[in-house]
């Protein structure tokens, strides 16, 4: 210390001693903070451009998945709609044939029995012509004639009588002809209604084709559109299928607390694998997860799920195969996880006689035989439908797995560009830092430089003056 | 595209897998010795003694280890054990054991009788034998006893003693008349017998006089 009891006089001193060194290290001080400023800057811009760009490739490759992706998946739609009609086609339309051979018998009946109907006037009897000439035929008050006449006019009463019943009786029947009608008619609505219904149903899966089929050209064209109706419905299903699948892993959990304990009993309970990790609970995790990978193969084989191409593509016969022996190791599971769920009980009902016997407050009455018997059936129940139900969770592990790529890849650019924000937040501040301590730097040495401005100024003040009483005296 | 995806799913597991199948070979197991002081007026707290063992019945799981040895005139000996157990590693089979570890403790309450002298320090260095041999992972010797160490002439216990990485529990460490008059003898004794324990080389030193609250025995 220069002044002994007085630091801040001693730096004083010090810092007007630093000064001309300051200063004429001015320049250097300055470089050296610049240079240090790109040297930490420039890395980190330099950072920060290659992690935008990056990002730039992941979102391009993000975005040829998930087209892809969506591609498949709606050609799959539209292949299953067609599918669908052309089951509906084969179902309804290859009966169209027979369906028309029956319209056109019924309509024919029906113009048969509508002919058969038809008001035919009487035929005018031939002796009309004859009557009208009697008619003619003046009596003059012969009796003969009158007589004549009268039994003309009897005979002509009993011949109108006649046609008027036989008139009668025939539109009598052509009134029961048309009343037969009715069912024909009737037949044909349904008909015709059966026909209008299958084709608005044929119509409908022609509508959600055209929909498919749109949404597949905008996929093909990479419109802005697409992309995100794909990626949000990914990001749904994400929801969902984890949602699902976190469900299942509870069932799973039940799963598990059914069968450790007696594994337990066939594997050993003091086997380790790791420090908090049983063998026993080890192996009880491996037959859960053994389950659910046979459950996968049953829903590979049945081609609900779509994971594995290479069972997609054998043969039927292999594939009904695969499915049997799925399904056969299925069963095979569930029987012994029903076993073990009985021994579980056994085993707890063991172990809590043991505790009681060794508590020394009063013995607990033995339950009601029916209540135990209610838990034990309900844990075999349980242990032999888990495994059936373990076995739907390869429904939405696809659907996860799928959807966690779009939504992984999205996160994953956010976070690179995020990081990228980040360098060039950084290298800028490490820059505009260098370029405040160069003017710190110029703060600290601010006397040297006041008074180097003012000889600056006095010299170029002087100078002038010179340079105009030269001007003036030229 | 689902190919991939699925091969690198599974390439993960496997890799989980492989680390997480590496067997863990230390041992998860406890061993328990415990010391059970017949001397004197104390043989009276025996059906104390029976509820902390029925509590260690109750406790331990398979493949762990139990012993019960009686604290007398000397105790540095294999007659001392009344009753000793490793379970079995099914859980049925060791509940059998429990059964007639219980058995054989209850016919030991039944014909207890008192010691003249109290070897506790032959009890240590036999215990810690005992839970050495076992290789448990987790070793305790639980002294039920007064802790007030009385030997005959010839008795010779003034020597070192090893209880490397043993845990020691003092249980129900009754007051003497003695300490009613001068508390400072019971803290004295205690002390005592903390340093002689911690300098033999224990993990740790633990005094449970409320036979109430007995999970800390086994608390690692």
């Amino acid at each position: 210390m220069i002044w002994p009891g007085n630091p801040m006089a001693s730096a004083l001193i010090l810092f007007a001693i630093a000064m001309p060194f300051l200063y004429a290290g001015r320049k250097v001080v300055h470089d050296l903070f610049r240079s240090i400023g790109h040297m930490i800057g420039g890395p980190l811009r330099l950072g920060a451009r290659w992690l935008f760009a990056t990002a730039r490739d992941m979102k391009e490759r993000n975005k040829a998945v998930l087209l892809a992706h969506g591609r498949e998946e709606v050609g799959q739609h539209i292949e299953r709609e067609f599918e669908r009609i052309g089951a509906l086609v084969t179902r309804d339309l290859e009966g169209y044939p027979a369906l028309q051979r029956k319209l056109l018998e019924e309509i024919t009946r029906v113009e048969e029995d509508y002919k058969k109907c038809g008001e035919v006037p009487p035929p005018p009897p031939e002796w009309v012509e004859a009557v009208t000439a009697i008619a003619k035929v003046k009596s003059d008050g012969n009796e003969m004639v009158q007589r004549i006449l009268e039994e003309i006019k009897r005979s002509v009463h009993v011949i109108h009588d006649k046609a008027l019943a036989e008139y009668r009786r025939a539109s009598e029947s052509r009134h029961k002809i048309l009343n037969g009608f009715m069912p024909f008619w009737r037949s044909l609505d349904k008909t015709f209604g059966q026909v209008d219904k299958k084709l608005t149903g044929l119509h409908d899966t022609s509508s959600k084709i055209d929909a498919q089929m749109e949404k597949y050209e905008q996929i093909n064209k990479k419109t802005e559109r697409a992309e995100h109706a794909l990626t949000v419905s990914a990001f749904t299903q994400f929801a969902i299928s984890s949602l699902v699948l976190l469900i299942a892993v509870g069932g799973a959990l039940v799963n598990f607390k059914l069968i450790a304990l007696p594994f337990s009993e066939m594997v050993g309970a003091g086997d380790y694998l790791t420090s908090t990790l049983r063998a026993s609970d080890v192996a009880a995790l491996v037959i859960i997860f053994l389950e659910t990978t046979m459950g996968l193969f049953v829903m590979e084989t049945l081609r609900i799920t779509h994971l594995f191409p290479i069972i997609a593509n054998t043969s039927e016969r292999m594939r009904r195969r695969v499915f049997w022996v799925a399904v056969v190791f299925l069963f095979i599971f569930a029987g012994i996880e029903a076993g073990l769920a009985l021994m579980r009980d056994m085993l707890s009902a063991d172990k809590q006689a043991l505790v009681q016997s060794l508590a020394s407050g009063p013995q607990a009455a033995p339950p009601d035989p029916l209540l135990r018997l209610i838990p034990t059936t309900a844990q075999m129940v349980l242990g032999f439908v888990l495994p059936f139900a373990l076995a739907f969770v390869a429904i939405p592990l696809e659907s996860f797995i799928y959807s966690l790529r779009t939504v992984g890849g999205a996160a994953l650019v956010m976070l690179v560009r995020v990081l990228g924000f980040l360098l060039r937040i950084l290298g800028n501040l490490v820059r505009q830092l260098c370029k405040v301590l160069v003017t710190l730097y110029d703060v600290t040495i601010v006397l040297p430089l006041v008074i180097e401005r003012l000889v600056k100024a006095a010299r170029s003040g002087g100078s002038e003056a010179e340079s105009r009483s030269v001007k003036r005296a030229a | 595209m689902g190919a991939i995806m699925v091969k690198r799913l599974l390439l993960a597991s496997l890799l989980g897998l492989s680390v997480s199948t590496c067997t863990d070979q230390r041992s998860h197991t406890q061993a328990v010795y415990m010391l059970i002081d017949t001397s004197g007026t104390y043989a009276a707290e025996v059906g104390k003694a029976q509820r902390i063992i029925n509590y260690l019945l109750g406790t331990l799981q398979s493949g762990d280890s139990l012993a019960v040895a009686r604290v007398k005139t000397r105790s540095f000996s294999e007659k001392d054990i009344i009753a000793k157990v490793t379970f079995d590693s099914r859980p049925s089979q060791a509940n059998a054991q429990k059964r007639a570890f219980r058995d054989k403790i209850d016919a030991f309450v039944k014909s207890v009788g008192g010691s003249a002298y109290t070897d506790i320090t032959g009890g240590l260095i036999q215990g810690g034998m005992f839970l050495n041999e076992t290789g448990a992972g987790r070793k305790t010797i639980l002294i039920f006893s007064d802790m007030q160490e009385e030997l005959d002439k010839l008795t010779i216990r003034d020597f070192p003693i090893n209880l490397k990485d043993i845990r020691v529990v003092a249980l129900n460490v009754v007051k003497l008349k003695t300490d009613n008059i001068d508390p400072r003898r019971y803290m004295g004794r205690l002390e005592a017998w903390q340093k002689r324990i911690e300098k033999a080389g224990a993990s740790e030193w633990i005094l449970i006089n409320d036979i109430e609250h007995l999970d800390r025995m086994l608390q690692s």
